[in-house]
């Protein structure tokens, strides 16, 4: 790195300093008006910081009492841990192999550029279809439902990142496999996970994030407790006339703890997700 | 081992994702394709076959060719603020300072936000009476008076795009980074031992390294905000005089709300082929690119 | 009256064999989430009818307004879906059409037909076949903040529209508001609401002899009174992104003399854990127009009814006659009043709200219908559109209602 002279380091901590306050400011305020009273809420001047810290909503929401707010919006926050569970495994299962496969043997690569084209294809694209498919096999509202439904977004991707990560993986060690008689599913299991895990576990994320995101197909195909996720439970929240700001932030702050904590925590394998399909792409 | 064996073992292995793309993506793509030459309704008939008169009567009406103006506007202004954005912050985070890897890992926070809490903590910043922006702009002194952000024609797109940009940007700005950390050493080294200023190492030494990651993140991120439904959904529904209603909201309303399945579809198409049109305009360019540098 | 029968004989013999292994009876029921009865109150109901009912288990599903329409109708395709919805009074058309609800014209006793306020049938009626039992019995009403009209020198509340603009004008010119009305005028169900109001107060009508006649006459007139009162400041300007709640808090807040809203809004404005304006609060009948009307109203009511795929439609049919029960809503007449017309004269319902009981009596006499056809989603979006682009500036209020009479999407 160039030497940096004064000016241009107090240029770059101003910058930073800027940076820092435009990510941090409106996750502060969301997290300010779950503890702040209506009252405070709704003053002119507005207040930025309540007169008394009112965590009442918090209560509200883990109280789960049925068919309460707090009962609706905990059903909503495990259909979508169980919704993306699913999706992700079943996800891994037809990607690990295909993404092996194109890695390995590139005369089939032609068919994984057809399955990223399926990218440009908008939800609504499908959803009529999906909806009816769906609805002759009873499988509206349903989470198994939903959760084949996001395989068209995850399946694709998680192809796509593997066969990324599987590239580096030197092929010396399967040959030698191969010559000790290893069978397929041998080599797979014992050589190729092992050695690919960081990359499965990043595909992994990623899946589990974009389930979790997901809205469209939700609102759609879900219509109560049984398979509503995470994201139609707050989008009714806040689009129905709920009077309370406060209220509607903190069903905001609950919703966005999982997937921001596993950001922050995993935020290395994220980022090496991340530019693995950009920079390589 | 022969290559004939190499090649079945890999189809056979390509199998379970093949088996699973038709059923979930390619039978209902060709589904809508159907549908599209019908009048079939959400709930109730199947529909007659009608011709390309739900394409006709597209392509004559307002709303369409409104919807497109909007998504074509979101889309581009949204996706060059990210990429400005993002290749600045990339910059910046490149350089060595205290703070330096707090500040990055603080980049995940809004990309992990789910879009529907971003959307919802953006509407009530912008509320026009008790939001966050009024009360600031006031109060510094940037506004007179409150004014209405989503309730206006005028500024309810732009706000929208704010609200958008201020996710999207990290991805951008992470693709840029690692792509700066590949330029090798020496190069850098050299373009400065040659006395080349700031801007003309950007655009020499820097640039031709970013150029491929960058387009990759253009494109994805053109597709997604091409298909953008949940932060409008959330934010206006299109209003205020449909003046943010995407094409994909329009699909929405003419398949579920009206149950028009069969105009929805062929709406459906068109909006397909137009992401289609742009994906392989930005693919020839990336490939252009790409061999403008190696 | 033989399906009754087999009801009855059903009740009998499930009573008969409450012993503790009795097979349970799930039911899945569609709410909204906002004006009207509150989510709370819709749970205390739900909870009085499971302790009477141990059998049956009521699983409650509150979605916005804005979500109920499609909500209902996509949940058609799912064969375990909603067994009860609330349904607005502007859908039985479509949804009739579409075979959503059950025709349950012949399960509406003699003494439902006696006891609940004609006017109330129209809610659930589509081609003389009901769909559902009224619920909620509501339409929109003017209501105004007493101090600010006493401050202002106003001895009474406005009788005509052109009065409302005049006191509105006296509130604004002496400095007390900048913008002394609100309204929810947001691109929503919610504008076309007071549009009605409107258009019924001018004598307007939607459609005549099968064609749109909402872009001449009244309708006009109306639309034109919504852009004066706006371009000339006395609305406030930010209705044109708001919906109900964001009137209320609005109107709560001390913010407006003037407000356009449902029931609900009387007594929850005068709850002073949420409000500022408690005690303040008068309720009138929407005003009408001098030579045309005395008041105005929408029907803006809403029906409960058994959707034609569930499985247990004679349990549903058991929950919506105990939640539409005179007890019940007597017992719940704070947010929204019932359709017995004996409960108006009921004290334990009128107590503590006389004011909003005689607005009620009047305003309820004389609400008027949005248009009853199977496309009135669309009808309505693009009238929302005509609204929303005369309010903007974008189309004169004649221009924008001849667009969407041409119905142009």
């Amino acid at each position: 790195m160039e030497r940096q002279n004064l000016g241009f380091t107090i240029f770059l901590y101003v910058c930073a300093a800027l940076l820092a306050l435009m990510i941090l400011a409106p996750f502060a305020w969301l997290f300010i008006m779950s503890i702040s009273s209506t009252n405070d809420l709704v003053s002119k001047p507005l207040r930025w910081w309540p007169v008394e810290t009112d965590w009442s909503r918090y209560r509200i929401l883990t109280d789960f009492t049925p068919n309460s707010h707090g009962a609706a919006l905990m059903s909503a926050l495990g259909n979508s841990i169980k919704i993306a569970a699913i999706a992700t495994v079943a996800a891994l299962m037809v990607s690990v192999p295909a993404g092996w496969a194109v890695s390995r043997t590139p005369a089939v690569g032609w068919s994984l550029w057809l399955v990223i084209g399926t990218y440009m294809l908008p939800p609504v694209a499908l959803a009529v279809p999906l909806y009816m498919g769906l609805a002759g096999l009873g499988m509206l509202n349903t989470k198994i439902g939903l959760a084949i439904v996001y395989l068209t977004v995850l399946a694709p991707f998680t192809t796509w990142l593997l066969k990324s990560g599987f590239d580096p993986i030197p092929r010396d060690l399967e040959k030698a496999a191969a010559i000790d008689g290893a069978r397929l599913d041998q080599m797979l299991r014992i050589i190729i996970l092992p050695l690919a895990a960081p990359v499965i576990g990043t595909a992994a994320l990623f899946a589990y994030l974009l389930a979790w995101d997901e809205f469209f197909y939700a609102l759609l195909f879900t219509s109560d407790y049984r398979a509503k996720t995470v994201t139609v439970a707050i989008a009714d929240l806040a689009g129905g006339r709920v009077a309370d700001y406060g209220l509607i932030a903190t069903a905001g702050v609950i919703a966005a703890l999982p997937p921001v904590i596993f950001g922050l925590v995993m935020q290395r394998m994220l980022i090496s997700g991340l530019t693995t399909g950009g920079v390589k792409g | 081992m022969n290559a004939g064996w190499t090649a079945t073992r890999a189809w056979l292995l390509m199998l379970p994702l093949l088996i699973v793309m038709l059923s979930v993506i390619g039978w209902p793509f060709f589904d809508t394709v159907r549908l599209s030459f019908t009048d079939a309704r959400l709930v109730g008939t199947g529909g007659d076959f009608v011709g390309f008169a739900n394409y006709e009567r597209l392509f004559s009406s307002r709303a369409f060719r409104r919807a497109f103006l909007v998504t074509t506007q979101f889309a581009v202004v949204s996706v060059l603020v990210e990429v400005v954005l993002g290749v600045l912050v990339a910059l910046l985070l490149y350089q060595n300072f205290r703070g330096r890897n707090v500040l990055r890992a603080l980049l995940i926070l809004p990309w992990a936000l789910p879009t529907v809490v971003n959307a919802l903590l953006w509407r009530l910043i912008y509320n026009p009476e008790y939001g966050a922006l009024n009360a600031l702009l006031v109060q510094i002194g940037l506004l007179d008076a409150y004014r209405s952000w989503l309730g206006d024609p005028n500024s309810a797109l732009v706000a929208l795009i704010v609200a958008d940009a201020w996710k999207n940007f990290p991805l951008v700005a992470l693709i840029s980074l690692a792509a700066l950390h590949a330029v090798p050493h020496d190069i850098k080294a050299a373009a400065i031992v040659d006395g080349a200023g700031a801007l003309a190492r950007f655009r020499f030494v820097i640039l031709p390294y970013l150029a491929g990651p960058l387009m990759v993140a253009l494109v994805l991120r053109t597709i997604e905000a091409f298909k953008v439904f949940d932060i409008i959904w959330i934010m206006t529904r299109g209003g205020p005089a449909n003046s943010t209603r995407t094409l994909s909201i329009l699909v929405y309303q003419e398949a579920f709300s009206f149950q028009r399945a069969g105009s929805g579809a062929s709406l459906a198409l068109i909006v397909t082929l137009a992401i289609t049109v742009l994906a392989v305009v930005y693919v020839a360019l990336i490939r252009k690119s790409a061999g403008a540098q190696f | 009256m033989h399906r009754s029968k087999n009801f009855l004989a059903a009740m009998l013999v499930s009573t008969a064999m409450a012993h503790p292994a009795i097979a349970e009876t799930n039911l899945n029921a569609l709410f909204m989430a906002q004006a009207a009865y509150s989510e709370a109150d819709v749970r205390a109901m739900t909870d009085a009818f499971t302790a009477a009912n141990p059998d049956i288990k009521v699983s409650l599903e509150f979605v916005p307004y804005e979500g109920l329409h499609d909500k209902t109708l996509l949940a058609r395709g799912s064969g375990s879906g909603y067994d009860v919805v609330l349904f607005d009074v502007i859908w039985p058309a479509e949804f009739a059409e579409n075979n959503v609800l059950l025709d349950v014209t012949d399960r509406i006793t003699q003494e439902m037909k006696d006891g609940v306020l004609p006017g109330a049938w129209t809610t659930v009626e589509y081609n003389a076949k009901r769909y559902g039992m009224p619920w909620i019995l509501d339409t929109k009403y003017l209501f105004y903040n007493m101090e600010i009209l006493a401050q202002a020198g106003i001895a009474a509340p406005p009788t005509t529209w052109a009065e409302l603009s005049e006191q509105a004008k006296a509130i604004k010119d002496q400095g007390i508001l900048d913008h002394p009305i609100v309204w929810s005028w947001a691109q929503a169900e919610a504008a076309i609401c007071d549009y009605t109001t409107l258009v019924s107060a001018h004598g307007g009508a939607f459609i005549v002899d099968g064609a749109p006649a909402f872009q001449t006459g009244g309708g006009l007139d109306a639309l034109e009174y919504m852009v004066d009162s706006y371009n000339s400041g006395l609305t406030n300007p930010n209705s044109k992104e708001y919906l109900e709640e964001d009137v209320r808090r609005v109107f709560q807040n001390g913010e407006a003399a003037f407000a356009l809203n449902w029931t609900y809004m009387y007594n929850l404005a005068n709850d002073p854990n949420e409000s500022r304006v408690v005690g303040k609060i008068g309720v009138a009948p929407a005003p009408g127009v001098a030579g045309k009307s005395a008041v105005s109203a929408v029907n803006g009511s809403m029906g409960l009814g058994i959707t034609a795929t569930s499985q247990n439609p004679d349990a549903a049919w058991n929950y919506i006659t105990f939640m539409t029960s005179q007890p019940t809503q007597n017992a719940y007449a704070r947010l929204s009043l019932p359709i017995w017309a004996s409960s108006y004269d009921d004290p334990a319902v009128t107590a503590g709200q006389e004011d909003m009981i005689a607005a009620a009596k009047v305003g309820l006499a004389a609400m008027y219908p949005r248009p009853t056809t199977a496309g009135y989603q669309e009808m309505s979006a693009t009238l929302q559109q005509a609204i929303q682009e005369a309010l903007l500036g974008q189309a004169s209020p004649a221009d924008a209602l001849a667009m969407a009479a041409e119905g142009g999407l």
